[in-house]
């Protein structure tokens, strides 16, 4: 491209994510030279001061990591925890804690969709001014939102950081009437993901196709939420125990973060779109149908069309709020009551943003002696970056502005949580005069 | 957020370390966001819209502590730009869960977490924000309150004090006519020092208050420490308790150090 040598992509707060990132895009002509997805978010140190809490106050604390999708951080530590303690917990609190997690997948996906997402595809800064001339959409995305978080607020008591999850099973659990009184916004709910469906589907997608692993739980019969095998479209099929011989954090020297790799092959793909390529033959009829009249077949590999397959797990979450409804009945205690004892545990649960991976190492008295915990933001963001390399060299002859939202545009994609990813990133802030504090 | 908005007021949220939850509130207001978005403009949000509007604003939210001498400095011009400045949460008001480091070698906890811990920068204390600036109010909670929130906004656009309780979580309890779990069942329960706010969740899903709004004004700490004793509950429990999302709050931290060195 000539007269385009040295351009620079770079947005310096990468807005509508949740947490603080930049991209750097370096060109040399059409080529794409060097591509940084830059994470300022400082560390937290979580798996630090989890040393020495009990193991039933893992819930609560990891919850903290995240605030749009604490309900994943509470399942992955209580299975966690559940397994290193030996604890099997009831049918019914099994039911509930599918209700809670689409209740979480419902509210996060429609903020990501209608929110952050959509005003992309269709040239607005955010939803607001979307509101502007299409208030009906942003008022349905608002109520859709709302009844996921309903489903939140009643079992957990709050819809940001819940509190009625526990090792075990729930401090406390609802009563059958109060479930069925979900029954009329879940029906409502059910058709306007419908719809969202196919308002996703009329969208514009670029041609971007790319070549990935796909990594996610399977269950033998369920579309997986809070347990499984791990399987990939390469052959990956293994015990969620086994997850770190299978999987390695590297750092790479031009980027600023830990980039998670299959061992012996290298990035992979976390969330609704592994999941959806993964287990197709598992989503319910109703899914299902949407999915193949909008055009949706496995394996999907644009990027950009994982709008859509949100749409459809959102199908999905209303469908299995509605059965658990009607399924459930009160467990005859609420959970399990557990005695401390030493022991390690992991577990892997279905964020919306893909798989969270949680051990833990407990001593005689329940006391955590260490913790690790993989979000699927890190998982995903050597993907990312490899995706923003092939990406900006589609779009290198773009004027500067345009290609710059394409690249934002590219990253949401993935619904990125930043703020997840960075207490276990490795974060390299550049050691100047002033940073020794 | 963008916006044709000449002579609307302008908001602006800014996040230091957290975890995104009590900004989120806002979008989470989902029957009040679009009539606040007409009264005021959302100048710089950026979890939710890319554009970026300059200050000054009128009200600046801040979300997050203090960790590391880069927001040190971010914060003093984050003050300089908010003609009113009010924190959001338990990291804003009090250092949130991170200020745990506070009582530890934070290049040990660095180094538990990193393989290279030399690249890391970070602050050897996570602190609230009024350790940095002058702050004009604070909303408490791990997280906050939605409704609080937009009481807040309307407060500070109609020029009053917003009307949110100060009193223990115990009057929330007996609002809703709640039995006392801490009496009745023998469950250990921070509710008598925590500040109201959350409605007394935690009692009325059958579990003791575990702090997210932190201590009240008047906490009496030590009758709590002792009603917690009586409890049956150990020291090493009772400073674990306290040492949650509002462990660096004076009262929370110097009852912890009590029960720790007893």
């Amino acid at each position: 491209m000539n007269g385009r040598g040295g351009r620079t992509i770079r947005v310096d707060t990468l807005a509508r994510v949740e947490g603080e990132g930049a991209i750097y895009i370096k060109m040399a002509g059409d080529r794409v030279a060097d591509v940084k997805l830059k994470i300022f978010e400082p560390p937290r140190l979580f798996e630090a001061f989890l040393r020495g809490r009990h193991c039933t106050e893992a819930p609560d604390i990891t919850a903290r990591i995240c605030g749009i999708c604490p309900v994943a951080y509470q399942m992955s530590a209580a299975h966690a925890i559940e397994r290193a303690l030996g604890i099997h917990i009831d049918p019914a609190v099994r039911l509930l804690r599918r209700l809670l997690y689409c209740g979480e997948w419902i509210e996060s996906h429609a903020l990501h969709i209608y929110m952050l997402h959509a005003p992309d595809f269709l040239a607005y800064e955010d939803a607001i001014a979307m509101a502007r001339e299409q208030r009906p959409i942003v008022e349905k995305a608002l109520r859709l939102k709302k009844i996921g978080n309903r489903i939140v607020q009643l079992l957990g008591g709050r819809e940001i950081h819940p509190l009625s999850a526990a090792v075990g099973g729930f401090y406390k659990t609802p009563t059958k009437q109060s479930l069925l009184e979900l029954r009329t916004d879940l029906e409502w709910a059910l058709e306007a993901s419908l719809e969202t469906v196919r308002w996703t589907a009329a969208l514009q997608f670029p041609n971007f196709e790319q070549d990935y692993e796909f990594v996610a739980l399977r269950h033998p019969d369920e579309y997986a939420l809070n347990e499984g095998r791990l399987v990939s479209n390469r052959g990956l099929d293994i015990d969620v125990a086994e997850y770190e011989d299978h999987f390695l954090e590297l750092q790479v020297k031009h980027s600023n973060a830990l980039h998670s790799v299959v061992r012996g092959r290298s990035s992979y793909l976390v969330g609704p779109l592994a999941r959806f390529n993964l287990n197709f033959e598992r989503l319910p009829d109703v899914a299902r149908k949407a999915a193949l009249e909008a055009g949706l077949r496995p394996p999907v590999k644009n990027l950009f069309r994982s709008i859509v397959v949100r749409a459809v797990e959102m199908v999905f979450a209303c469908n299995e709020a509605l059965r658990v409804m009607r399924e459930y009945e009160p467990p005859t205690a609420p959970r399990v009551a557990a005695s401390n004892r030493t022991g390690v545990g992991q577990a892997i649960t279905e964020a919306p943003r893909g798989i969270l991976y949680h051990r833990y190492a407990l001593d005689e008295k329940g006391l955590i002696l260490a913790a690790k915990i993989v979000p699927p933001t890190s998982q995903n963001l050597k993907r990312i970056e490899d995706d923003l390399r092939e990406y900006a060299a589609q779009v290198a002859a773009w004027p500067i502005e345009e290609a710059t939202w394409k690249c934002e545009q590219a990253v949401r994609c993935y619904d990125p949580c930043i703020s997840c990813a960075t207490h276990f990133l490795k974060l390299v802030v550049q050691p100047d005069e002033a940073s020794r504090g | 957020m963008s916006s044709k908005s000449k002579g609307k007021p302008k908001i602006a949220v800014f996040k230091f370390a957290s975890c995104d939850g009590c900004q989120l509130s806002l979008l989470d207001a989902e029957d009040e966001l679009l009539a606040v978005a007409d009264a005021i403009e959302i100048a710089y949000f950026p979890e939710a819209t890319r554009a970026m509007g300059k200050g000054p604003y009128d009200i600046g939210l801040v979300e997050g502590s203090i960790t590391t001498y880069q927001d040190a400095q971010r914060i003093q011009e984050v003050r300089r730009e908010c003609k009113t400045l009010v924190t959001i949460g338990a990291c804003a008001t009090a250092g949130g869960i991170q200020a745990l480091r506070n009582w530890r070698d934070v290049d040990e906890f660095v180094r538990l977490v990193y393989p290279t811990p030399q690249s890391i920068s970070t602050l050897k204390l996570s602190t609230p924000i009024a350790e940095h600036v002058p702050v004009d109010f604070e909303l408490r909670g791990c997280p906050i309150n939605k409704s609080h929130l937009i009481e807040l906004i309307a407060a500070t656009l109609a020029g009053r004090k917003p009307g949110i309780p100060s009193y223990s979580v115990c009057v929330e309890c007996k609002r809703r006519a709640n039995v006392c779990i801490a009496v009745a069942r023998g469950v250990a329960c921070l509710g008598p020092a925590t500040q109201a706010g959350c409605g007394a969740l935690c009692p009325s899903y059958d579990r003791g208050c575990y702090g997210c709004y932190g201590p009240m004004e008047t906490a009496n700490t030590a009758s709590l420490r002792n009603q917690l004793h009586v409890l049956g509950q150990t020291d090493d429990q009772i400073v674990r308790s306290l040492r949650g999302f509002n462990a660096w709050a004076w009262q929370f931290r110097k009852a912890s150090e009590e029960s720790e060195h007893p």
